[in-house]
């Protein structure tokens, strides 16, 4: 009895009951909120794709005409140093024509890892629209990525030449204005981009079958 | 010994006399971290007030069941659960706000106020004492949260609650939403507090 009494597991009796009790709680809460939790995280994503491709004009255009843009969730195949990854697209198309693609690409950043939505058109060698989706840059200097001010230089730059940031201001066509005081968080987007678009292409020229419909 | 405090007594000490953060300097993680707007700064304190109060109360009902060297785990364990209902909560009815509160929701399952309570007061209190004492501390720990919040974001981006309400001509002072800021103001405060309580402990001896 003494034996008994003096066992670990009885005398966490306590201690497991409470684990059952919680855990099936959590798993409870879990049920119930994830399809909520998934739900939020796919819309901010997909509220941002028909912005990214087209422009205010064309986007006034299909309000009014009542239309929407159709997005269709894909991946890609790419090869990266003898690994594989997969890149998330979303292919925009409207009137059954493919009208862009916006590619879900992250890199690192000068504080933490940087998530970009980046809008291309429909041969990949423009960029469209860019965004930030998630960052952890200096308040006040590197998160001044997310600023209209600092995004809108992207739009229409053609993506044959690599983007470079240039801290002295930008004169030839693929350089971009580095936020000041931010120079690495500004070459870390360029970088990001860059690698993804050479990704992607080399990918889609190599076998157009690495673009499939994600499951 | 002395008498246990009543409810009451709990609930009063909490706010000011005992505030967690200016009289007990627990907590200081989220007090530097998320205070650079009120609005996190309040989503914050109302999330460790449901864990508080959930966990001083489950503690509490289970006291006398509590074995002495098995008392911490129970205590992390319970914390952790209503910790991960605060966070899937969030991210399920406010999700910009738990993306920018990021790791500092699951981080209050560390913070040291809540863990102080449950061995304070409810492991050896009953249910009515611990409850009020759970609300009497998020009530202060609310409060010092509003205070260095009110500071840093009315000097760092002349607005309040997301309103302007310094004119515009006003030079935002970055640094005050910069991590240094957290650490002038808190300590300006903390200053300042134990400033007044020196006055008022000399006027006592006087009286």
């Amino acid at each position: 009895m003494e034996k008994l009494k003096n066992n670990y597991i009885v005398q966490a009796w306590l201690v497991l009951l409470l684990t059952l009790c919680f855990g099936s709680s959590l798993a409870g809460v879990q049920i119930l909120l994830s399809p909520k939790i998934e739900a939020n995280k796919i819309n901010e994503t997909r509220q941002k794709i028909p912005g990214l491709i087209l422009d205010k004009a064309a986007l006034e255009r299909l309000e009014k005409e009542g239309g929407s843009l159709e997005i269709k969730p894909k991946t890609i195949r790419v090869t990266k140093n003898n690994r594989i990854v997969f890149y998330k697209v979303f292919q925009a198309i409207e009137n059954g024509k493919v009208s862009g693609w916006v590619v879900k690409s992250s890199g690192q950043g000068y504080a933490d890892k940087i998530e970009l939505l980046i809008g291309l058109n429909p041969s990949l060698n423009k960029i469209l629209g860019l965004f930030v989706l998630e960052q952890k840059e200096t308040p006040g200097l590197g998160n001044k990525i997310t600023k209209w001010q600092f995004r809108k230089q992207f739009i229409l730059k053609s993506t044959n030449m690599p983007l470079v940031a240039s801290k002295t201001g930008a004169t030839s066509p693929n350089e971009i204005d580095a936020i000041t005081g931010a120079t690495i968080s500004s070459r870390s987007i360029c970088s990001i981009i860059n690698t993804a678009v050479k990704e992607i292409r080399a990918s889609l020229k190599e076998n157009p079958i690495n673009l499939k419909p994600m499951k | 010994m002395a008498k246990d405090p009543t409810p009451l007594e709990r609930f009063i000490q909490g706010i000011i006399p005992e505030n967690p953060v200016y009289r007990q300097l627990l907590g200081l993680c989220p007090t530097l971290a998320v205070t650079n707007n009120m609005k996190a700064a309040m989503t914050m304190a109302g999330a460790v007030a449901f864990v508080l109060l959930g966990a001083n109360i489950l503690t509490s009902l289970i006291r006398n069941l509590l074995k002495p060297h098995l008392r911490i785990v129970i205590f992390t364990l319970t914390i952790a659960t209503f910790v991960t209902i605060v966070d899937r909560f969030l991210a399920a009815y406010m999700y910009t706000m738990s993306k920018s509160l990021g790791p500092y929701i699951p981080l209050i399952i560390v913070n040291c106020i809540i863990i102080a309570r449950c061995e304070v007061c409810a492991s050896k209190q009953s249910v009515v004492t611990a409850g009020a004492d759970a609300m009497g501390q998020s009530l202060g720990f609310g409060l010092a949260l509003a205070s260095i919040a009110a500071v840093r974001e009315i000097l760092g981006t002349g607005m309040f609650f997301g309103l302007r309400i310094l004119p515009l001509s006003w030079p935002d002072w970055v640094i005050m939403v910069l991590p240094p800021g957290a650490f002038f103001t808190l300590g300006l405060l903390l200053g300042a507090v134990n400033l007044i309580e020196s006055y008022r402990e000399k006027g006592r001896n006087k009286g």
